[in-house]
């Protein structure tokens, strides 16, 4: 199903959309990894996430595959462990952040993806990200977790792994084209076509036709 | 753990909708709002549930038993706690997509929603027409009541309050709805279908209460212009259940800078010397170690809460009673719909209130295929024995798996406005099928906590995101 496509496409090309959620530790820069890959911004002074919670971005695999997320961040609700089960819900992959430069943010980043295992699909992407990699370049004994340690954790638990940094973007459009490829794009649920073709349900808008899609059948 | 703020615009308790939804619209508003909930979970009353916590809430369910395990996957269930749907014209969806909280969540039709007349083996079950041309083709009527309900409901169509061309001659400000149903003739019969299952009034008072007519009818002009979004019924219903909502607006909350504190005691509010509120001491617990819990005061302005975080400041105006039911066929009669509302108007069994039931199923993600979770809910009109005053659902319902009931629900409502104490406490879930009157005191309790009227259209593009 994921491999509909919008309108205007060429035959053959395949359009898939998948939600995916950020978790990490407050000040791991959760929010600052997403705005360099969808805006390709940073911001050194970047206070606790307000605003940037509803983003999109769209990679192209190959010629004929374009993958969009819907990244969802957490506004700050996993701050006092109160992130909602709708944040969760029919997430299709996640991107765990920890600070290279924290030893205990590694540690909350294992939490968060127990706690994934727990409330997402079964099949859901995960990608660790050790993020500050820019502090380590400059000042090598400000690493406070070892490459191979963070490295060793993420095999064992099957979880994709890069050392990132939204300040000097290293490794960033990787990590992501990295979930994407490893997203399957033959088995995207009804959810992910949204923009792609007619939500399942209704759509609210004033200005949204009557009935959509699968909404008109009995199913 | 990071510090909380020493100062708050608003501190809100409770997670139920009106909560949330208020919560969303103060942050966006630029209030510095800190929401707190002594449960895990959000939702309060409004929760939905999976099977095993229903269970346990309940049933006393005997250590080593594990009652839910035949019906699935735990978490395949999301069991409303408070049975009611969303007019597809409502206010509700009218904030929904104001303040672009449709983006969380998706919606779909409930399939039908239908009346019943007569009682006992010989009631029949019909659609409630939707139209005047559905009118012409109901079974609810015979051949000329059909004409004169065309004409009624054609004529409500056509109703304006500010233009007197359309009043009939009728006084519309102060006159009664009875002399409205007279003025075309309508039958009794038909005046409860349309009184109760489009109007949706649970009981008879309206039709005799002098300036009544113009609310009947905008209540009537709602449910057809909400039938005619999409078609199959006036309601629309969110996947995995009405829980998702306050969770929606939480979110939006929490993107405009409202802090979130799930799991958390209220130890003490604080009073300045005016008797006003001026801060709380409160508690937050930790999941998993009883010996981790963070105490912590702050200041605040204002309190919003739902009636249990005060219940000296409320007063019971009446009990609720409700029965979730697990199904595992669709409702006889309602032509096999995965989802409906049906009533039974309080005249065709003999009692002064409507027993309503509503009806989710696997369409709508809440439980898993081939269930279907039906709530039959009335007011209750006697002291014991209150199964039997949903008995006329029960009926309707046939073969039942699972039958939930608790004692009857207090409903609360504030003693005061809350203009001496800057406490502002939310009225509990009515009898009432949609959220409409939940919106009306989500609108009250803003013009009496904001000082002005709450105006959700253009809401969002008002405001600048802090960050963007």
């Amino acid at each position: 199903m994921a491999s509909r496509q919008p309108a205007g496409a060429r035959p053959g090309a395949k359009f898939a959309q998948f939600k995916l959620v950020l978790l990490g530790e407050s000040a791991v820069g959760k929010s600052s990894l997403v705005l360099r890959f969808v805006k390709d911004q940073f911001d050194d002074y970047r206070e606790s996430t307000i605003g940037a919670a509803f983003l999109t971005q769209t990679i192209s695999l190959d010629e004929s595959t374009t993958v969009k997320f819907e990244i969802w961040d957490t506004a700050g609700q996993e701050r006092y462990k109160s992130l909602a089960p709708m944040y969760y819900r029919n997430a299709n992959c996640a991107v765990v952040v920890y600070d290279i430069t924290q030893a205990a943010s590694l540690d909350k980043a294992k939490a968060w993806v127990k706690e994934l295992q727990r409330q997402a699909n079964e099949n859901i992407v995960i990608a660790l990200a050790g993020n500050k990699l820019d502090l380590v370049t400059e000042s090598p004994d400000k690493r406070a977790i070892p490459t191979a340690d963070a490295e060793a954790y993420a095999r064992e638990a099957g979880l994709l792994f890069f050392e990132t940094s939204a300040k000097s973007s290293t490794n960033v459009r990787e990590l992501f084209t990295a979930i994407a490829k490893k997203l399957p794009l033959d088995q995207a649920g009804p959810r992910n076509l949204r923009g792609a073709a007619p939500r399942p349900g209704v759509d609210l808008r004033p200005e949204a036709p009557g009935t959509q899609g699968a909404g008109a059948c009995n199913c | 753990m990071d510090e909380i703020a020493p100062e708050y615009d608003v501190v809100v308790l409770g997670t139920g909708l009106t909560e949330c939804v208020l919560s969303g619209v103060l942050s966006v508003k630029g209030n510095k709002v800190l929401h707190i909930d002594r449960n895990d979970h959000y939702g309060g009353e409004a929760a939905s549930v999976n099977i095993e916590t229903l269970f346990k809430k309940y049933r006393n369910v005997a250590p080593g038993e594990e009652p839910w395990k035949k019906y699935g996957r735990v978490n395949d269930w999301n069991i409303d706690l408070v049975p009611k749907l969303l007019m597809a014209n409502g206010e509700l969806t009218n904030i929904l997509v104001s303040t672009d909280v449709t983006r969380y969540l998706e919606f779909k039709q409930i399939a039908g929603s239908y009346v019943q007349q007569g009682k006992g083996p010989k009631a029949t079950v019909a659609k409630v027409p939707s139209d005047a041309g559905e009118a012409l083709r109901s079974s609810l009527m015979g051949l000329f009541e059909k004409r004169r309900a065309k004409k009624f409901l054609e004529w409500v169509g056509e109703f304006k309050e500010e233009d007197p061309a359309t009043h009939l001659g009728l006084n519309v400000g102060s006159c009664t709805m009875k002399e409205v149903y007279d003025k075309f003739g309508l039958e009794d019969n038909t005046r409860d279908f349309v009184g109760h299952s489009m109007a949706l009034f649970p009981e008879d008072e309206y039709i005799s209460k002098p300036g009544m007519a113009v609310e009947a009818i905008n209540r009537i002009r709602l449910y057809v212009n909400s039938m005619a979004r999409y078609g199959k019924s006036p309601y629309i219903y969110p996947l995995y259940g009405l829980g998702e909502l306050p969770q929606g607006f939480a979110r939006l909350s929490a993107i405009y800078g409202g802090t979130y504190m799930l799991n958390t005691d209220i130890d003490e509010v604080l009073y300045d010397d005016s008797g006003k509120v001026s801060g709380i001491k409160a508690t937050m617990k930790d999941r998993d170690d009883q010996s981790d819990a963070m105490k912590f005061e702050t200041k605040t302005k204002k309190i919003i809460a739902d009636p249990s975080y005060f219940p000296g400041k409320v007063q019971v105006s009446g009990y609720l009673i409700k029965a979730i039911c697990i199904l595992k066929h669709p409702i006889d009669k309602t032509d096999g719909s995965d989802s409906l509302q049906l009533i039974i108007p309080q005249s065709q069994v003999g009692r002064k209130h409507d027993v309503y039931i509503a009806m989710v199923s696997s369409a709508h993600n809440v439980c898993p295929r081939g269930y279907y979770i039906a709530i039959v809910s009335t007011i209750a009109e006697k002291d014991a024995n209150h199964h039997l005053e949903l008995e006329p659902g029960f009926e309707r319902l046939g073969e039942i798996e699972e039958k939930f009931m608790g004692p009857p629900i207090p409903i609360y409502e504030p003693l005061e406005s809350g203009e001496k104490d800057n406490i502002f406490i939310s009225k509990s879930y009515d009898a009432t099928s949609h959220f409409e009157t939940t919106t009306y005191d989500v609108r009250d309790m803003y013009r009496r906590a904001a000082g002005e009227e709450l105006k959700v259209e253009g809401l969002r593009e008002d405001q600048q995101l802090a960050q963007e």
